[in-house]
């Protein structure tokens, strides 16, 4: 019998090493694993290179691993937001490496390492800093600058429901580097809202095979949701607003 | 004095020259107004890099969805017939060419079509580029929006870029609040001037020499 699933985000995350590659799944906070993030703040995991979107927002999450000094260096393509405060002041000081990758490039490279490419050629970025140093070639009369996969020894991925295989759907936006960071890693990790029985997944839904995933979590249901229905009543943080807005559910009293 | 509309009428006007099915991204910033102004009675596909087809409108108060979001990180809408995809498929909607229209914010834009804005170079600055030179290069038509000048009264078209580039001879058009330029072999044309400016006068806010393409301009929509 095959079950990737885990108890806890502690066993989720259990043997990342110090040194490791993580690639951290999300765009902006869509996406984005906090409660992996969490649990590998827990192991104490150091020295660590983060590939992911962005830099971190506000103090949770990926910004909350920044600020925990664990990363020496961080892949991305826009770490300034905001609320980027706990990057900004470690690039400021000098205490945090960082590449800067073009958005679609960082996407590519990562698909690229997930399946087996060696390199490819693309021309975004052609005549601008961010490929200077790199090789070039014309193909057809365009200009295209060559770039490496960028794999991983974690990828820590956010999905909205997960079977015993580690078959995944994702929801909405938030699927964004999901699918391709899970199939990037050696070792791919999993949150989700739930783990449904083998075979309740429709096949012509999952996003994202079990064969790229190794652990899933079922961490419980985003505050947005009930029962797998949008109920709102929060900010695009994710924060409940003020006094529970949310509407009532078709047959239950109004609150 | 020379005539300068308000953004939101050069967000408008940029509008008025996306056609019908066209696949349309808009950049963050100034360029997310022309969603405002695309009509309702016209099928536009907005896409966001983020991996979204068929973007709506932002949502009602207490309707905001955290995993709905687009590539300004703001809480946005679906529209039937909306479809998600993953980052690399997203990227290889621009990249691949499929993409008709994407428009995009400008620090500095070269007569030779070059773009710049995404780093301003200033030492200190937190470098982020974002999909900045994705959809530079990856759209069939790449069009600025802008002001003319900058606030110290510097223009922004210019003969080759002082800034970091994002992307070398993609821009089609600039639409600034005083004019908008074609970008052609032998540099700007004046495919439209607002109000009473005269090519003489925008080629003194420019310094460029400036070709007068204004007796070319079309309504593009009828024509599609």
């Amino acid at each position: 019998m095959i079950d990737k699933s885990v108890p806890d985000v502690e066993s989720a995350v259990a043997g990342v090493a110090d040194g490791s590659t993580v690639m951290i799944g999300g765009f902006g906070r869509a996406g984005q694993p906090v409660e992996l993030i969490d649990a590998l703040i827990g192991t104490g995991a150091g020295d660590l290179t983060i590939v992911s979107n962005n830099a971190g927002n506000g103090d949770v999450g990926l910004a909350a691993l920044l600020a925990a000094r664990r990363v020496r260096r961080v892949v991305c393509s826009f770490p300034r937001q905001h609320d980027s405060w706990v990057f900004d002041g470690l690039y400021r000081a000098g205490d945090i490496e960082l590449e800067l990758v073009p958005q679609g490039n960082l996407a590519e490279r990562i698909r690229a390492a997930g399946a087996g490419i060696g390199a490819f050629f693309t021309p975004t970025g052609v005549g601008t800093e961010l490929a200077e140093g790199k090789e070039h070639r014309v193909i057809d009369g365009r200009e295209y600058v060559l770039e490496h996969p960028i794999r991983a020894d974690v990828a820590l991925v956010s999905a909205l429901r997960a079977d015993r295989w580690g078959n995944l759907v994702y929801r909405e936006t938030a699927r964004n580097f999901g699918p391709i960071m899970a199939a990037a890693a050696t070792t791919t990790v999993v949150q989700v809202d739930e783990i449904v029985p083998l075979g309740d997944l429709d096949p012509e839904a999952i996003v994202t095979p079990g064969i790229y995933v190794d652990r899933v979590v079922a961490v419980g249901e985003r505050a947005w949701l009930r029962d797998g229905a949008f109920v709102g009543g929060v900010d695009v943080e994710g924060r409940p607003l003020a006094g529970d807005p949310r509407p009532a559910l078709e047959g239950e009293a109004a609150r | 004095m020379t005539t300068r509309i308000p953004r939101d009428e050069l967000a408008a006007r940029i509008a008025a020259d996306i056609p019908e099915g066209a696949y349309v991204n808009l950049g963050i910033g100034a360029p997310t107004l022309v969603a405002n102004f695309l009509p309702d009675d016209l099928e536009i596909v907005l896409h966001t890099e983020n991996g979204l087809l068929g973007m709506g409108p932002a949502p009602a108060e207490g309707r905001i969805d955290p995993d709905l979001i687009n590539a300004g990180k703001q809480p946005v809408t679906t529209l039937p017939g909306a479809a998600y995809f993953h980052h690399a498929d997203s990227f290889a909607m621009m990249r691949g060419g499929h993409l008709d229209v994407c428009v995009l914010g400008a620090f500095q834009v070269s007569q030779a079509g070059d773009l710049a804005n995404w780093s301003t170079g200033a030492p200190g600055a937190i470098p982020a580029v974002g999909g900045a030179m994705d959809l530079a290069i990856g759209a069939k038509s790449v069009y600025v929006m802008t002001d003319l000048l900058t606030k110290g009264g510097e223009s922004k078209l210019v003969e080759t870029c002082t800034y970091p580039l994002t992307g070398v001879r993609c821009v089609t058009r600039v639409y600034t609040d005083h004019a908008v330029f074609d970008v052609t072999p032998g540099g700007f044309a004046v495919r439209e001037a607002f109000g009473d400016n005269t090519i003489a006068e925008l080629a003194a806010l420019t310094g460029l020499e400036l070709a007068d393409a204004t007796g070319e301009t079309t309504d593009e929509r009828n024509q599609q």
